[in-house]
């Protein structure tokens, strides 16, 4: 129902980078941008959902040639370019138009296209992630944690899930009071607690210190209670994600930091994390740098300028810093920011990809997404702006894209430790802008309900779930039980070529181990069969000397597990 | 106990580590079995001197801690024993070098000696005076500490000044240790099992007519095979035997040493060739190269291509200094040097320009197989002297056309026909011998070859047979001073030192084994790790290798002709043979030797549209491969620079968590096509051809027993260290201070007033 196809323009020209002009027809639909020319072999076909594109200008006015000609620059780190003929001036005014009316839904009142997709999958995956079942899945509640029904109606926090895990001790009258402490009523609760040594990893937002550092005794107890709820350590580990001068100038608008003294046995560390800000001007060069052509003689100059893999580097290696110390030092970590809902959501969850290997399987980084982004308030519609006019918007910001970026350097590191490939991190982002699945909309979890979102739109899971195997990693060993530690120099980072510079078509993406893998597996099934077939013809010719040849095949090439 | 060192060893005067045993400790106890400490020496190695309770520390050691024992210095290596017992010795046995082990330095080896305060140690000192700690930097990129504070002064002394004799001072070649090592050895009746016999037997050495008429019937060429210089008469400098366009003639042979005579490398399947020369002095006037000019394009419809590579190429100069100033990124020996430079490792890549020269040479190489692939033009390339750059160019030109070259025996092949038989001076561009005269010529051209091809693998795995762990000891190998393949500047070099140094002067010169005698260095299953087993072998292998291969590879030339009207470049040309000699009677030889390099920017897109065309046909591992040059592609030899520096290590990852569970499958495939076979099945005789080499299988699975893999597999096992990770020290001091526009660093992170309430 849904698709609408509101213009169809011939003779248009799209203006590639690559291989030049190419004149075709473009069609306009309140999903899509699509773009075909017949003249080449085989055809050339840009698909674009118009949820991707950023801005829309126009380049230029009517020149001596007659043509007009507009641009569109993307999410997805690429700018296109049209041009046609003025002749039929109408035409141009509608093409301009429509695009920026369905482009930008929410700035002209319509719905976003996800609210009118109608298609059904086999599966219903708005439930993929219930809080409940997770926190089972960790042991709990247990002695020390509780499930609390507090923000049932997101009244504690309206930007945190309606389930939380607080320590037992702590009752909810409690809460309230920490929560008048913490910026946005961002009280610390558990997000991860380790199986074995019950260290736990919590998150929540910055305490409102202030100028004249205000105390909070009942903040003071409840992060005493954490550290003693995991008996294996007297010390509690507070990172702050934001550089310590940032983190300071906060106080100046009543936020700031855990002072040591205020909180005994505490230490704090600053990861040196910097703001949205300074990650979409990061963005923004990257783009300059890798898009449409790269220069090939300072290619590592221009890249080091972005500072792009320093960010990620940094990021990476706080999470590394709170997985060191929850699995090596089997202590428990606070970790904030300033609100709680970027970086930390970003350092919460890589430190949880490393320390627990459900989170590398497909489902498990399903339910890592609901949980530590979505459940938790990460601000998509903020950061990403769909369907949104504004594009200077001081919001928006690739702060999930660092952190989806900074898993595929994990997989880079570890190739056998992730059920899932480099395709399923890029259909992810790829849908973080298409509009098409109600995954990313709004802001956190209250909002979602009151939009109805499971009821309206479809989940991005339910697609990918059916049919895991395109996202499936062949080469996937599975040992849940591993801890990962990335390496996280410089020396091991690198641009993720198949995303940033994907559209050019220079760097064709290989996996030729994959492939190679593919081909194996399907020779092996192949001649297992036959195995099997003339085992059952020898088996039927004589019983008495088959038992001796060989064996049963299939025990015999068990495969054998891989290392840890 | 916790005892400072410098308290004790009063030499050093700041203590930078510490023991946890005192050296009076160590003396009570290990006194009585202070008795001498060898390492197992090689047939002909000698002990020159050795000094005992050496410490060898590192600070990347996370408990700081070192280990005593004694250092030695003998005809061959440094070698540190350590006094502890040797542990879990088992665990390096999958990839244990027979020759050295993981605490030897073979002499040619070492690349630089630091004494205190790492003031570079250049041999000549002052008697009597020794620093109390010594740092050695190899040029296979370990990085090895030792403290002779502890140790008896005399014996200190000794040590110190016996290393920096034997690793620093100029010395004959006589000296090398492949002299005595090979003298002493039964060589080669010992190596002649494994599989070793065969491959070495299939390895071509081209030292021979019959290797040099069979290669060039094998890519049907149609030159002249040259055996006049079997015996030197010709030139030194010339090889024993090499070929040349057929109308070469006997006159010219003799001319100039060989300098200006078009050497053949490698026939097209279109006809046309691919020649090497050492350029001839401009001042000629002779007309030689326009004879040769001729000979060559006479050889495929009179076209000809030459390429001047001293024009368009750093020289080796330049490639020395470059690569001088990319190694320093990797000897490290103090971790928080390590993590600041970490901040500026991009730009530092960039600004070596190590990573260029070898875009450069692909770039070159990719040029060369244009004109051959495309233009059907014989091409010739040439440079002073011929024997470095013109080796490295024309190597790579045959590695991306010609499949054979990608399987490890061509491999070898090749690099005995380019190189060792191409006159490749190994001896001078190394080194070894730290001759005064010859630091100038020292540079590391084998090495940017090696590189070039690992960049060919990185991108083309399933295309090799050979794995980068081959690679990565190849290059090792140079180094080790046992091989003669890498000890003489060109045959008669060779020749000459082989004959001299018999010890039956009568009979045949001393036989040496070569680098690809490989069960010298590794045992069997070690080998196994030379193998990828991503390769895959040529489906049909019924018909021979090059028949099978010509109609692929044409198809997958039809490139769309409209894209490559390249206009006519200058020192390229086809046309009639009469117009061709008036062209070469009247032209002066500048004009020829100038041709490429004043276009090079249209030769750069014209390559560019090479490779998007080519790259737009389905890929042929058994075809044409070319290397993707831009930027985010030529990349860091990880395992070669990064395998020792512990920091970097990925425990449980790298390449290795692949590559073992590929192999792993490839063992199940084999296996279950034995058990078809032990069947009879008839099916089985139709997969003979396609049956995988599932070599690596068993050796991975031998390793991951006992031994906990990471990225630097296999040179290193991880049994030492302790499962921690790596976190960065000095993060950020330098972060940004300047890249930052504006205040956007100092801002909060929600643009709306309301969000700093």
């Amino acid at each position: 129902m849904t698709c609408l196809n509101l213009l169809t323009a011939k003779d248009v020209t799209y203006i590639c980078p690559y291989i030049g002009a190419l004149r075709g027809t473009l069609t306009v639909t309140n999903y899509r941008l699509f773009f075909k020319c017949m003249d080449r072999e085989p055809a050339f076909v840009l698909d674009l959902p118009l949820g991707v594109v950023s801005r829309v200008e126009k380049i230029g006015g009517a020149s001596s040639r007659g043509e007009v000609s507009y641009g569109l620059v993307c999410k997805d780190i690429r700018n296109l370019r049209f041009a046609h003929k003025q002749m039929e001036d109408s035409l141009r005014k509608s093409i301009f138009e429509i695009l920026m009316k369905f482009a930008f839904p929410v700035s002209n009142g319509l719905t976003i296209f996800a609210f009118e997709y109608g298609q059904v999958y086999p599966e219903n995956v708005w439930k993929v992630y219930d809080a409940q079942a997770e926190y089972k899945r960790q042991g709990l509640p247990n002695e020390s944690w509780r499930i609390t029904k507090v923000n049932d109606h997101y009244e504690l926090c309206d930007t945190y899930p309606s389930t939380l895990v607080v320590p037992v001790n702590i009752p909810d009258e409690e809460l309230k009071r920490v929560a008048a402490f913490r910026a946005k009523g961002r009280i610390p609760v558990l997000s991860w607690i380790h199986p074995e040594s019950q260290a736990t990893v919590i998150r929540c937002s910055q305490p409102m210190v202030g100028v004249n550092g205000k105390r909070s005794k009942d903040d003071e107890k409840y992060l005493q209670t954490i550290m003693d709820a995991n008996a294996q350590s007297h010390k509690l580990f507070i990172f702050d994600a934001r550089p310590s001068v940032n983190a300071a100038a906060n106080k100046m608008k009543g936020g700031g930091y855990e002072s040591e003294d205020a909180y005994q046995n505490a230490e704090l560390v600053f990861l040196d994390i910097h703001n949205i800000h300074v990650m979409r001007e990061s963005l923004r060069k990257l783009k300059e740098v890798v898009y449409p052509n790269i220069e090939e003689s300072h290619w590592f100059s221009n890249l080091e300028s972005t500072h792009w893999l320093e960010h990620i580097k940094l990021i990476l290696a706080g999470a590394l810093r709170i997985a060191d110390k929850v699995e090596s030092g089997k202590t428990s970590v606070v970790v904030h920011c300033s609100d709680g809902w970027d970086r930390t959501a970003q350092l919460t969850s890589l430190a949880m990809v490393m320390l627990d290997g459900h989170y590398r399987t497909i489902r498990g980084f399903q339910v890592l997404l609901e949980k530590e982004w979505l459940s938790f308030g990460h601000r998509f519609q903020l950061r990403i702006g769909h369907g949104d006019k504004n594009h200077t918007d001081a919001d928006r910001s690739p702060v999930f894209l660092q952190f989806i970026d900074c898993v595929w350097q994990m997989t880079r590191q570890f190739p056998a430790a992730f059920e899932f490939n480099e395709y399923f991190l890029i259909t992810i982002l790829d849908h973080l802008y298409s509009c098409l699945f109600g995954t990313f909309m709004c802001n956190s979890e209250q909002q979602r309900v009151k939009e109805e979102l499971p009821k309206k739109t479809v989940s991005l899971w339910a697609y990918i779930n059916s049919q895991p195997e395109e996202f499936t990693n062949p080469l996937y060993v599975n040992y849940s039980n591993h801890v990962l530690f990335p390496v996280v120099s410089m020396r091991h980072l690198e641009l993720w070529v198949g995303y940033y510079i994907r559209w050019n078509p220079r760097m064709r993406p290989q996996e030729p181990v994959h492939q190679r893998y593919k081909e194996l597996l399907a020779k092996r099934a192949e001649l297992q069969k036959r195995v099997e077939e003339l085992q059952r013809e020898v088996t039927n010719r004589s019983a008495s000397s088959s038992s001796e040849r060989a064996g049963s095949p299939t025990r015999s090439i068990t495969p054998v597990q891989t290392f840890v | 106990m916790l005892s400072s060192l410098g308290s004790v060893g009063g030499k050093s005067a700041k203590p930078s580590f510490v023991s946890y045993v005192t050296p009076e400790e160590i003396k009570s106890e290990k006194e009585p079995s202070r008795k001498e400490k060898h390492p197992d020496l090689l047939p002909g190695e000698v002990v020159f001197c050795s000094a005992s309770t050496v410490l060898k520390y590192t600070q990347d050691d996370l408990s700081q801690r070192g280990v005593f024992g004694a250092l030695l210095c003998t005809n061959f290596r440094v070698s540190f024993v350590s006094d502890e017992a040797p542990t879990e010795e088992m665990v390096r046995t999958l990839f244990k070098n027979k020759l050295y082990g993981e605490n030897d330095i073979p002499l040619s080896c070492v690349d630089n000696i630091y004494g205190d305060k790492r003031k570079l140690i250049t041999g000549g000192l002052v008697k009597n005076k020794y620093p109390s700690k010594i740092i050695i930097h190899c040029k296979d990129l370990r990085v090895f500490q030792f403290s002779l504070s502890f140790s008896k002064e005399e014996d200190a002394k000794k040590i110190f000044q016996g290393i920096v004799h034997h690793c620093l001072e100029p010395k004959s070649l006589r000296c090398l240790f492949a002299f005595s090592y090979c003298e002493n050895t039964s060589y080669p009746g010992s190596y002649s099992y494994c599989r070793e016999h065969l491959r070495k037997k299939q390895t071509v050495m081209f030292d021979s007519v019959e290797d040099w008429t069979q290669d060039m019937k094998r890519t049907k060429g149609n030159c002249r095979v040259v055996s006049e210089n079997s015996n030197f008469e010709l030139s030194p400098k010339l090889p024993q035997y090499f070929i040349v366009p057929t109308n070469v003639s006997d006159e010219d042979l003799t001319k100039y040493q060989g300098k200006g005579l078009p050497m053949w490398c490698w026939s097209h399947h279109s006809g046309c060739a691919l020649f090497k020369t050492a350029s001839i002095p401009l001042v000629q006037e002779d007309n030689v190269c326009c004879r040769m000019l001729t000979a060559v394009a006479h050889n495929h419809l009179y076209s000809v291509k030459t390429e001047d590579l001293s024009d368009t190429l750093p020289t080796v100069q330049d490639i020395l200094l470059s690569y001088n100033k990319f190694k320093q990124f990797f000897l490290i020996d103090n971790t928080t040097e390590f993590w600041m430079s970490d901040m500026k490792w991009f730009s530092s890549l960039d600004n070596c320009g190590w990573l260029d020269i070898i875009r450069q040479c692909l770039q070159k190489a990719v040029e060369v197989v244009e004109s051959l692939e495309k233009e059907n033009t014989n091409v010739l390339i040439m440079e002073e002297g011929g024997s470095d750059l013109c080796c490295v160019v024309s190597s790579l030109v045959q590695l991306m056309l010609d499949p054979y070259y990608r399987t490890l025996l061509g491999f070898q092949s090749l690099v005995q026909k380019e190189w060792v038989a191409g006159g490749h001076a190994f001896l001078d561009r190394s080194n070894h011998l730290h001759l005064k005269d010859k630091v100038e010529s020292q540079s590391p051209v084998f090495l940017l070859f090696l590189e070039c091809v690992w960049q060919l693998q990185q991108q083309h795995g399933p295309a090799f047979q050979f794995s980068e762990t081959y690679l990565t000891v190849l290059s090792d190998s140079v180094h080790v001073p046992v091989f003669t393949t890498f000890l003489f500047n060109n045959d008669s070099h060779r020749d000459s030192l082989l004959r001299a140094e018999s010890p039956h002067t009568q009979r045949s010169p001393l036989n040496c084994p070569t680098v690809w005698d490989w069960s010298v260095q590794f045992d069997c299953k070690a080998q196994d790790l030379f193998t990828n087993p991503l390769y895959t072998e040529k489906p049909k292998q019924d018909t021979s290798v090059r028949k099978s291969y010509r109609p692929r590879h044409l198809r997958q030339l039809s490139l769309p002709s409209s894209a490559f009207k390249t206009p006519p470049k200058k020192g390229f040309f086809k046309d009639e043979a009469d117009n061709l000699k008036k062209i070469l009677g009247v032209k002066r030889l500048s004009r020829w030797m100038l041709s490429p390099s004043s276009d090079s920017p249209q030769t750069s897109s014209s390559v560019r549209e090479f490779y998007e065309a080519w790259q737009t046909k389905p890929l042929d591992y058994h075809g044409l491969l070319l290397p993707c040059l831009d930027g985010p592609s030529i990349r860091v030899w990880m395992q070669r620079y990064l395998r020792w520096i512990h920091d970097v290590q990925i425990l449980g990852g790298g390449p290795v968590a692949m590559l073992s569970k590929v192999s792993e499958i490839l063992g199940e495939v084999q296996e279950l096509q034995r058990q078809l076979d032990r069947h009879g099945c008839t099916l089985t005789s139709n997969h003979k051809g396609a049956r995988p080499r599932a070599k690596t299988a068993a050796a991975v699975i031998a390793a991951r027993s006992s031994v906990r893999l990471s990225s630097s597999f296999p040179f290193v096992t991880s049994r030492n260290w302790s499962f921690k990770p790596a976190i960065p020290t000095s993060l950020l001091q330098s972060l940004m201070v300047t890249g930052i526009p504006g205040n956007l660093a100092d801002r909060e992170d929600d643009g709306g007033p309301e969000s700093l309430v």
